[in-house]
């Protein structure tokens, strides 16, 4: 008997979102069934090593080629909660598909991700009680955030018989899993319908619209001297904070947006239109900026992606510049917009100089017009949360510090992974830093 | 170019590719076309009394991505009129006077044989095949298999056949027997030229799982069928070494069957005595079109012997399948796996782990590692290689061989995905060749850590 019967999350229609189509769909039996009897079988597989999670990848393909699907998505799932997502939106060209002993050889490695996406879609549709929750132990865990990390987390924790809080800021909950995935990898409603299968595993509770804050002023607020005082231990999953700005002239107003903010609104707002937008410049040089470049030009933008160094000091995947390539994104290398031109108020140029070490070089500039600006240069910490517990500390850049081995803040009670504590990586990470915390939660719970 | 015809008991053939009795020689249509292809010779689908089929009628066996690794069937002989079949084979022999027409045929009394191996002959047959093969629903009602299983049975119907044939006459034997030695012998007693095997395997394709009914399904039930294509090939070439070794059985022409898909399968059983292959299944796959590469690939292959014919070809493996007991016991390989060409799939290291000899390492284990993971023999030399596994695999990866506990077994080069990756090379051994015969000939054939009784009852002790 479910304790909780959990939400469901709708979102309004019209979404911009809802155009793209999936850059790797879901397969059929028949492509399914011939991808996995390509597969080698190796022994001590790459694969496994190069997955954060672990996940024994040889073993879940022979099932589906054997037709034991469900059994292909109890090994997935049981290594990984957020297999569903992780095999839409992990990076497998540097992960598990990257390590294919097929890659050394030459050939085309197994496409792992997709596989993965047809056993735990087709298994979870057919019978979402795969897993199954131990007796309730009493013990409450609340987590802070409701991405990928603290999802991860509640769904390991209540699965072990625990009784779990989630504290989401935002009214949709999900973090960067619904709000922030290219939508031709992984759509919200997607993301939400795996975070809501999450949540039905056991006895986890969703709060959204509710701020965790170092003192109470009101309704929507709770204290962490609260949290700390009503729960067996906390988890932190708090992510990252707003787009940095370049701060330069011209980069206050309308038509200069944050990169994250933007993917957000293309995912969730309905209505929103690039009308007037032909040309549009994506500053930066890592994934994010990758992504929202992508997705413009496949809104039919014009997209220039400047960066200010070279091609091969870019921090985003190869494989990702070559696909945004392939949808007409153009990569400006060593240049940097120092300012935003505008005309009645609106966006109508951007001044670009060349750079030499990632810095402008004064008398090299070049105005090129532009509508539309998104900033994809970083985030900014959620550092105010972590603060707010006694304890927790910060590295030098601002990343909540931890045990590696434990994932254990400087407060005892309270545990941390994912983006606020790796400064931003894959969905994979945020759930394998929370198998970590959770085992260590565990052996807490346990007295140890 | 190498001479491809072949004489068949004196019957001319423009090629050894012959289409085995089957679907894909039903009508007169298909085998002109399948002539049209190229292939040298068809044995028409069995006439006799036409029968009823059922519906399903074949079972597949897939392995992996490949379909059809077998084949099964529950169709019948002809179910055509006895005269059409007649009127189109007579038209076929007079369109292509040089291609080889066999009749196959299955009746069951001394009257119905002496009726059909006169109307048959009456179109221009060239050779007349007796299916005592066919081992499902025909040897119900005491033909095909039934005969073929009975030696008295099939040596007086084929007395029947010799009596009654003008041309040469084909005894087609079923592996559906504990020797095939005995039906050959029979044929030998009844004075037949030549034989052609195997017929297909009784087999069972599956069970439909939901249903509980085996494969194929016809409604709610099934039976036996008769197995073939590429998975039933090492049976047949056994079969057919057991025949042509044989002294008497061994001076028949023989036309070989069983799973041969392309030339190099049709090399292999002429080298093992055929004269001639028929095929099926690689057609039922594929189409008439494979015979193209057939023709052409056995070609060049006999070029680059150096054979002038298929003739020459002819039995030139026979001489080299012996008893067990004839092989040289100190022959000695080893396997060597070349790191330049492996992947680090490691599929070698598991399969002699649990399914061999516990003889390959992983590199990088300290002693007490290697004895945690089973090995209980320690290499005291580490290969000092470079590893340079192919970019992307971890070089580590790539496991060596322990050379002294390698028993050549050929296991880790048959799982390896890689071709040429892992070799068996030849190492001396030291020892003077010795077969087992030659053991138990000088009385050292009793191993120690034997049996007491067997030690006693050699008047030994220990």
């Amino acid at each position: 008997m479910r304790v909780m019967e959990p939400k469901r999350f709708e979102l309004p229609p019209g979404r911009a979102e809802e155009g793209f189509k999936d850059k790797k769909p879901l397969y059929n039996f028949g492509e399914a069934m011939a991808e996995a009897n390509r597969c080698l079988y190796c022994s001590d597989a790459p694969c496994i090593k190069a997955c954060p999670t672990a996940i024994n990848i040889p073993e879940f393909i022979r099932k589906i080629g054997t037709g034991n699907v469900r059994g292909a998505a109890r090994t997935i799932l049981t290594a990984n909660i957020l297999g569903q997502s992780c095999a839409q939106v992990c990076p497998v060209e540097v992960l598990c598909a990257g390590s294919c002993v097929y890659t050394g050889w030459g050939r085309e490695p197994i496409n792992i991700g997709r596989l993965q996406r047809y056993a735990v879609e087709n298994t979870l549709a057919k019978t979402p009680d795969l897993l199954k929750a131990k007796p309730p132990t009493g013990k409450r865990i609340a987590l802070v955030g409701s991405g990928p990390a603290s999802i991860a987390a509640a769904g390991m924790l209540a699965l072990e018989g625990h009784t779990c809080i989630l504290y989401e800021r935002k009214a949709i909950p999900g973090g960067l899993n619904s709000l922030g995935i290219a939508p031709y990898k992984l759509k919200s409603p997607e993301a939400l319908r795996e975070m809501e299968w999450v949540l039905s595993l056991g006895r986890i509770e969703l709060r959204t619209g509710v701020e965790v804050v170092e003192q109470a002023k009101g309704p929507g607020q709770v204290a962490t001297s609260e949290l700390l005082a009503s729960h067996d231990a906390v988890f932190l999953g708090l992510g990252l904070g707003a787009d940095s700005r370049l701060n330069i002239p011209g980069e206050e107003g309308e038509g200069v947006l944050g990169a994250t903010l933007l993917i957000e609104r293309i995912k969730t707002e309905p209505g929103l239109t690039l009308q007037g937008v032909k040309r549009a410049m994506v500053v930066g040089g890592g994934n994010t900026a990758l992504d929202i470049a992508h997705e413009l030009a496949l809104l039919g933008v014009e997209v220039d992606m400047v960066y200010r160094r070279s091609e091969k000091e870019m921090g985003g995947y190869v494989h990702e510049l070559d696909g945004a390539r392939l949808d007409g994104v153009r990569l400006v290398e060593n240049r940097q917009p120092v300012e935003i031109l505008r005309k009645d108020g609106k966006v109508v140029a951007v001044k670009l100089a060349a750079t030499r070490d990632g810095k402008p070089v004064p008398g090299t500039e070049e105005v090129v017009p532009i509508e539309l600006v998104a900033m994809a240069i970083g985030q900014e910490r959620a550092t105010g949360v972590a603060k707010a517990f006694p304890g927790v500390e910060l590295d030098a850049r601002g990343r909540v510090k931890v045990d590696a081995a434990t994932h254990r803040t400087g407060n005892a009670k309270v545990w941390s992974g994912g983006d606020c504590v790796n400064g931003g990586k894959e969905v994979v990470n945020a759930v394998a830093e929370a198998k970590i915390a959770v085992l260590d939660i565990q052996r807490h719970l346990a007295g140890e | 170019m190498a001479d491809l015809s072949i004489d068949f008991c004196g019957v001319r053939s423009p090629n050894p590719f012959w289409l085995a009795s089957a679907p894909p020689t039903n009508t007169g249509d298909q085998v002109m076309r399948a002539f049209d292809a190229g292939w040298g010779g068809a044995v028409w689908k069995t006439l006799g009394n036409p029968i009823v089929n059922v519906t399903s009628r074949f079972g597949g066996i897939d392995y992996g991505n490949t379909r059809l690794m077998g084949l099964n069937n529950i169709e019948l002989i002809t179910d055509r009129p006895l005269e059409v079949n007649l009127r189109e084979m007579r038209e076929v022999k007079r369109r292509y006077p040089k291609h080889t027409l066999i009749a196959s045929l299955m009746v069951e009394t001394k009257e119905e044989w002496k009726e059909i191996i006169r109307k048959a002959e009456d179109t221009g047959a060239d050779l007349l095949e007796l299916n005592f093969g066919c081992p499902h629903g025909m040897c119900e009602r005491g033909m095909g298999s039934a005969v073929g299983a009975e030696p008295k049975v099939l040596e007086e119907i084929s007395r029947w056949a010799m009596e009654f044939a003008r041309v040469p006459v084909i005894v087609k034997l079923t592996p559906n027997v504990g020797d095939i030695l005995e039906p050959g012998e029979a044929a030998v007693r009844a004075g037949i030229p030549a034989l052609s095997l195997i017929n297909t395997v009784k087999s069972i394709m599956g069970v439909d799982l939901d249903r509980m009914v085996p494969l194929p399904r016809v409604g709610n039930a099934s039976t036996n069928g008769g197995y073939c294509g590429p998975a039933v090939k090492p049976i047949a070439l056994h079969l057919l070494s057991q025949l042509t070794r044989h002294p008497q059985v061994g001076k028949l022409a023989i036309s070989g069957i069983g799973g041969v898909s392309n030339w190099k399968d049709a090399a292999e059983f002429i080298a093992l005595g055929s004269t001639s292959v028929q095929v099926c299944t690689a057609v039922m796959h594929y189409g008439y079109r494979i015979v193209e590469d057939m023709i052409e690939g056995l070609s060049n292959f006999l070029d680059e012997k150096g054979m002038k014919s298929v003739m020459e070809l002819r039995g030139r493996a026979v001489p080299a399948y012996q008893e067990w007991g004839d092989l040289d016991l100190s022959y000695k390989l080893v396997a060597k796996i070349n790191e330049d060409k492996c992947i680090g799939c490691q599929l070698c290291y598991v399969a002699c782990m649990d399914g061999s000899h516990q003889c390959i390492h992983l590199p990088g284990r300290t002693e007490e590692e290697s004895r945690k993971a089973g090995h209980t023999h320690i290499p005291t030399e580490i290969p000092n290689r470079v590893v340079t596994a192919q970019a992307g695999t971890p070089g580590a990866r790539v496991p060596f061989v322990h050379e002294e506990e390698c028993v050549g077994c050929n296991l880790c080069q048959l799982v390896c995905p890689v071709p040429d990756c892992i070799t068996m090379e030849e190492v001396p051994s030291g020892k003077p060749p010795e077969t087992w015969n030659d053991r138990v000939a000088k009385g050292t054939d009793f191993v120690p850590g034997g049996l007491d009784a067997t030690l006693a009852a050699r008047g030994r002790s220990r």
